[in-house]
């Protein structure tokens, strides 16, 4: 999961630097990643793992870091197995 | 003493009133000269306006953005500009309680705001970033605890009138161009080299010139959190909802006007129906949607102070953005109308009903960070952000 949301976030994130280089803690925000190219990050993330962000989620904590997305998107897979 | 929230409530309205009276008396003036309003923001400071937003425990009064936006409104009734200038002092205030309040440099600034009435300017925009104010071109640089800015502000309100200013800046030199912080620098921290002059359609009196901005300060000076949570959590819903506040009070006098024209007429002629009293009562039900619209977004905004995650959330920004969006386009037709009522005394300067200075004061809402602008940003959202199918949430 770790390999692919770096992959969509080298192709839709626009960061000014190599993703190879942004920790999976780093504040992805501060690296550069702008409100529009967040929500193409999102759009590319529902369509990969077959999901939907809810409203609640839809906020900068959800999506500051790598680590912050993939904890996100883990609880919307582990959500649906529940349901 | 009796700190009921009614009777606080009536003494901050006595207090705005004081200051509206000022700003009306020298609002032509302020106009025609496109000049600082100097009385009316001498008075807020007379009557302590300028700390009100700031805790109880740094000498302020803790009042929320609500109590705040009802001053807006009552002063944009008399001069938008000292209005304008009153809402961008207290949007840099609320960036201060909400992102200050843990660092020791910034209380002592807050104690002082309170205790010496300081007025404070914003420097957000820069030549080049073409107007998207979440990016900077300058860098500030720290070096042996000193921090060093040099910023070619295109605007600075009240620039020249000031006593601190709150300015924006990449973090570090090879910082991305979205990654800022927010310093606060005291006036006798920096210079401003004069670089454009604001002669503008209305909101005259806001004197936003363009500055080349050059300031020395203690590091710690800049605000300990980055500017892209300020401008999230506190600033842009505090500038659309104070903006917004003060934008219908601008068309709330135009109606005031208006009805004052058409029941003019009324007592001259008893017994007929005067011109123009259904428009009134059309834009009776304009003013109503704005009014409501506005105080549900103070209401959201309280609410999600207590909450981070909604703070930050994209529901929340959409729903800013809605807010920005409608009274300033609202504003406009209401205050057009007004004017189709009050015919050609209400076209003409210096009569009890012109209208001409609150059409050209109305006409920067929808251009104080471009409508397009927000639009797009709101729109961006809806990608995936759904709209709320409740009525009551």
């Amino acid at each position: 999961m770790n390999e692919t949301i770096r992959t969509l976030l080298a192709k839709l994130g626009g960061l000014p630097v190599s993703v190879e280089t942004v920790a999976d803690d780093a504040d992805l925000y501060a690296a550069g990643l702008s409100s529009f190219a967040s929500v193409q990050l999102m759009l590319g993330l529902e369509e990969a793992f077959d999901i939907e962000f809810p409203d609640h989620l839809l906020n900068r904590k959800s999506f500051a870091s790598i680590g912050a997305i993939e904890a996100t998107v883990k609880s919307i897979i582990e959500d649906r197995k529940v349901a | 003493m009796d700190l009921s929230a009614k009777s606080r409530d009536t003494h901050l309205k006595a207090r705005a009133i004081r200051v509206a009276t000022v700003a009306a008396a020298h609002a032509e003036d302020v106009d025609k000269a496109g000049r600082f309003p100097r009385e009316a923001i001498e008075e807020m400071k007379a009557v302590k306006l300028m700390g009100i937003m700031i805790p109880e425990e740094l000498g302020g009064e803790g009042l929320s953005t609500s109590e705040i936006a009802e001053v807006c409104t009552i002063i944009g009734q008399a001069c938008a500009s000292s209005a304008m200038i009153f809402a961008m002092h207290q949007i840099k205030v609320s960036s201060l309680v909400s992102h200050g309040h843990e660092a020791p440099w910034h209380r002592e600034f807050m104690r002082r705001v309170a205790s010496e009435q300081l007025l404070l300017g914003s420097a957000t925009t820069e030549a080049g970033i073409g107007g998207n104010m979440r990016n900077s071109i300058c860098a500030i640089e720290v070096k042996d605890g000193r921090c060093y800015l040099e910023k070619d502000a295109t605007v600075i309100s009240y620039g020249i009138d000031c006593d601190a200013i709150l300015i924006t800046s990449r973090s570090h030199k090879d910082a991305a161009s979205s990654d800022q912080v927010m310093t606060v620098f005291l006036k006798d921290q920096y210079t401003l080299e004069h670089t454009q002059t604001w002669d503008t359609l209305g909101m005259r009196g806001t004197c936003s010139d363009g500055f080349i901005f050059k300031g020395e300060a203690p590091a710690e000076q800049i605000l300990p959190q980055p500017f892209a949570e300020i401008a999230a959590q506190s600033m842009l819903a505090s500038a659309h909802l104070l903006w917004s506040s003060l934008w219908y009070g601008i068309a709330v006098d135009a109606f005031a006007r208006a009805q004052n024209f058409v029941r003019a007429a009324a007592r001259k002629a008893p017994g007929t129906q005067p011109p123009g009293l259904v428009q009134l009562a059309e834009m009776s039900s304009q003013l109503q949607v704005i009014r409501a619209n506005i105080v549900n977004g103070l209401q959201s905004f309280e609410a999600a102070r207590k909450d981070e995650d909604r703070l930050s959330s994209m529901g929340f920004a959409v729903a800013m953005n809605n807010v920005k969006i409608a009274s300033s386009e609202m504003i406009l037709p209401v205050i057009n109308q007004a004017m189709r009522i009050c015919g050609i005394l209400g076209y003409k300067n210096g009569t009890p009903y012109s209208l001409g200075r609150h059409l050209r004061d109305a006409h920067s809402a929808q251009l104080m960070i471009s409508n397009d602008r927000i639009l797009a940003n709101t729109s961006n959202m809806l990608l995936v952000h759904k709209q709320e199918t409740g009525l009551l949430g």
